[in-house]
């Protein structure tokens, strides 16, 4: 108990340095909301293995390291990185953010149309928080959730995106955080608010990526508000190095008739955990969850998705494809909850898992909780290996085993990556898990 | 070309081939028959490097090596193809990139340069012209979808790609409408040449008549007990198996 005391201690205390500090300036409201997380962290502790949505997750490695916020300041050597990550090229709006804090020289802001508010959370809370106040941290529920609510607590900086009603954006807005650590744990508690107008329609491409094999902690919780009729398709791609720890919740909104898509690749990571969270409040709404999670050696990926049917004739659709390889360990938790009011609901949840090792794990859980009786629902899970017929087939062609090994595994991937229709991105990521199978190496980021 | 002496090999405790003798000689066309379970899918995949099946004796020798101590893929970089009596599908993997992947593979074995997208490209279009195949095959993934004619023309359409020196095609005329049998058939036959020679396994006569073989086998038991000529399978044809299967018993009653 003492251990955990001091751990939570940890927490707080940066907490109490945080305000003192620049975080001060911040409205009242602002304040009420940070005090009212960090005490409900407090509250809640570290979760265990006991608690059911974490049985398969142990954050005790997280918790034991005492991670502290890093202050806003920026090696110089990052654009080249951008560079090699591939950002330098890429078209549209771009928000770059370094160990959590907004690097302005690196951002641009060029393409967007006329009455798009794009910028960083910390300026939005001071010069536009009429926008703010109405959707910050009414999504993403702190109260049950307790790196929800540290990142509540830590509320200072992110992406603040609003699209006015009508506004269409062509090109994808990218949101890039990259962690520098530099010998300290730091921890950055990235904060992104979206919110989407009636009509409008935008593609977001968020990217976490590291530039140093170091242990660091990205706590990340991004809210989306999805207005009636508004299109937006959302991607993650989530490149940490390869010690690093990841926890991230994504908390989508939809009004009526929206339309949400969701692609989240999670490859790098010592302990990645992901939330995706949908819930559709608006009829005749609709929401498409991908996933690829690509995993090696001792990492740990745990993706949680939970889709909550409000309203009726509202469609969701899941599929989520994991590679395990090494030593790795997997968790799919896919909940879809049809409300009473939910009528034709029609869902539907896949999640497959390739194993390449035989030391590899994966704990799939799909769940359906269904409360009215007029709705189509269907889910489940498969965990298989290569095929050896497969693989015969290819080398009876001159193919060596390696490669078909390789060209299975991309093919199975490959679902996932042919429905991104972002072309850099799928190009990238065709680049990496290319360059992975021939090396069979983890994907981390380093540039 | 090919030699198989005294090819002994089993699946677990079941042995399957209890004896093959065989010799084919480069431009040679072979057929080999038989009943349902005589070891004629077993013997094409052994000879292809099949795991699945422990060679417990004998020896085979292709061009000068020891077959069975060679990888697959080295078999077939060394020029051998097996035409597969049930194709599998590989979502995911278009044929072109497949067969690129392969093509280059054997090239590089052999010391030629690999032929880039854009020339290997002109190739395989040039080849769905000789074997009236349907373009859009190169773009779908391998197999997926596809009939049963359509899989085992896509075999042929493969074996033209890779000109192998010897081909081994198991069954691939089993359960082809007429049409889908002359194309496998034209297939076969435009590959004809005098350095390469076939291996034509089939439970039927039928594809023979497109396919004139040089050599006809029966194989029952594992062994091959009969060979002969086109007449062998016209007879087969007319009279079954059984007769031979008798022939067999009698010459090797231990055999049972």
């Amino acid at each position: 108990m003492a251990q955990v005391s001091e751990e939570l201690d940890r927490y707080l205390s940066d907490f109490e340095r945080f305000e003192k500090n620049g975080a001060s300036r911040a409205a009242s409201w602002v304040h009420e909301l940070r005090k009212a997380a960090i005490a409900r962290f407090a509250e809640l502790g570290f979760p265990t293995t006991r608690h059911e949505e974490w049985k398969y997750t142990a954050v005790a490695p997280i918790a034991k390291v005492p991670f502290t916020r890093v202050g806003d300041d920026r090696p110089m050597f990052l654009s080249w990185a951008l560079e090699r990550l591939g950002f330098g090229l890429s078209e549209g709006a771009r928000l770059v953010f370094v160990n959590g804090h907004y690097a302005r020289e690196y951002s641009s802001l060029r393409a967007l149309p006329g009455g798009v508010r794009a910028g960083n959370l910390a300026a939005a809370l001071a010069d536009d928080w009429e926008r703010v106040e109405p959707h910050l941290a009414r999504y993403a529920r702190y109260q049950d959730h307790a790196f929800v609510a540290l990142n509540t607590a830590f509320i200072e900086d992110g992406a603040f995106l609003y699209l006015p009603a009508g506004t269409v954006v062509g090109d994808p807005i990218h949101l890039v955080f990259i962690s520098t650590a530099r010998g300290t744990a730091s921890a950055s508690h990235p904060r992104n608010l979206i919110v989407a107008g009636h009509n409008s329609q935008a593609t977001i491409v968020e990217t976490y990526v590291g530039t140093d094999k170091a242990v660091y902690f990205t706590n990340a919780v991004t809210e989306v508000v999805v207005g009636e009729n508004a299109a937006i398709d959302h991607y993650k791609l989530q490149r940490e190095s390869e010690e690093a720890f990841h926890v991230a919740t994504l908390e989508v909104h939809q009004g009526r008739s929206s339309n949400f898509g969701s692609h989240s690749i999670a490859l790098g990571g010592a302990l990645v955990r992901n939330d995706v969270n949908v819930v559709l409040d608006g009829e005749g709404s609709e929401c498409t969850l991908n996933g690829l999670y690509m995993v090696t050696g001792q990492q740990h990926v745990d993706n949680h998705t939970r889709i909550d049917h409000a309203r009726p004739h509202c469609l969701s659709r899941q599929l989520y494809k994991g590679v395990l390889d090494g030593k790795a360990r997997g968790v799919f938790n896919g909940k879809i909850v049809v409300h009473p009011p939910a009528q034709k609901t029609d869902a539907r949840q896949t999640n497959k898992n390739l194993l390449l090792s035989g030391d590899a794990l994966i704990d799939t859980k799909p769940q359906l909780e269904i409360n009215n009786n007029d709705v189509k629902c269907t889910h489940g899970s498969t965990i298989g290996r290569l095929d050896e017929d497969s693989i015969f087939y290819l080398r009876s062609r001159g193919i060596g085993e390696e490669m078909a090994r390789s060209l299975l595994t991309y093919a199975f991937a490959s679902e996932i990556i042919n429905r991104i229709k972002v072309e850099p991105l799928r190009a990238t990521l065709e680049n990496l898990l290319v360059t992975r199978f021939q090396q069979g190496l983890p994907m981390e980021a380093t540039p | 070309m090919l030699e198989i002496r005294n090819l002994h090999a089993k699946a677990g405790n079941n042995g399957i081939l209890r004896g093959v003798d065989l010799t084919v000689n480069a431009g040679e066309v072979h057929a080999v028959m038989g009943p349902n379970g005589s070891g004629k899918s077993t013997l094409a995949q052994v000879l292809a490097g099949r795991a699945d099946y422990e060679v417990t004796a004998g020896e085979v020798i292709y061009e000068g090596k020891d077959l069975l101590t060679m990888a697959p893929e080295d078999r077939a970089r060394e020029g051998i193809f097996l035409g597969f009596q049930y194709p599998v599908e590989i979502p995911g993997v278009s044929t072109t990139y497949f067969l690129k992947a392969a093509f280059n593979a054997i090239r590089k074995h052999r010391g030629l340069e690999e032929l880039d997208a854009v020339d290997f490209l002109a190739l395989i279009k040039e080849k769905t012209k000789i074997l009236a195949v349907d373009q859009s095959l190169l773009n779908r993934p391998i197999n997926e979808g596809f009939s049963g004619g359509e899989k085992k023309r896509n075999e042929i359409f493969q074996m033209a790609v890779l000109e192998p020196k010897l081909a081994l095609l198991d069954e691939t005329d089993s359960g082809l409408d007429i049409d889908a049998l002359k194309i496998v058939a034209n297939g076969v036959n435009a590959l004809r040449s005098p350095d390469r020679a076939m291996l034509v396994i089939t439970h039927y006569q039928r594809l023979l008549n497109y396919v004139v073989p040089d050599y006809v086998h029966v194989l029952v038991d594992g062994r091959i007990v009969k060979s002969g000529g086109q007449a062998l399978a016209l007879e087969l044809e007319a009279k079954g198996y059984d007769w031979v299967k008798a022939d067999a018993a009698m010459a090797q009653p231990t055999s049972a």
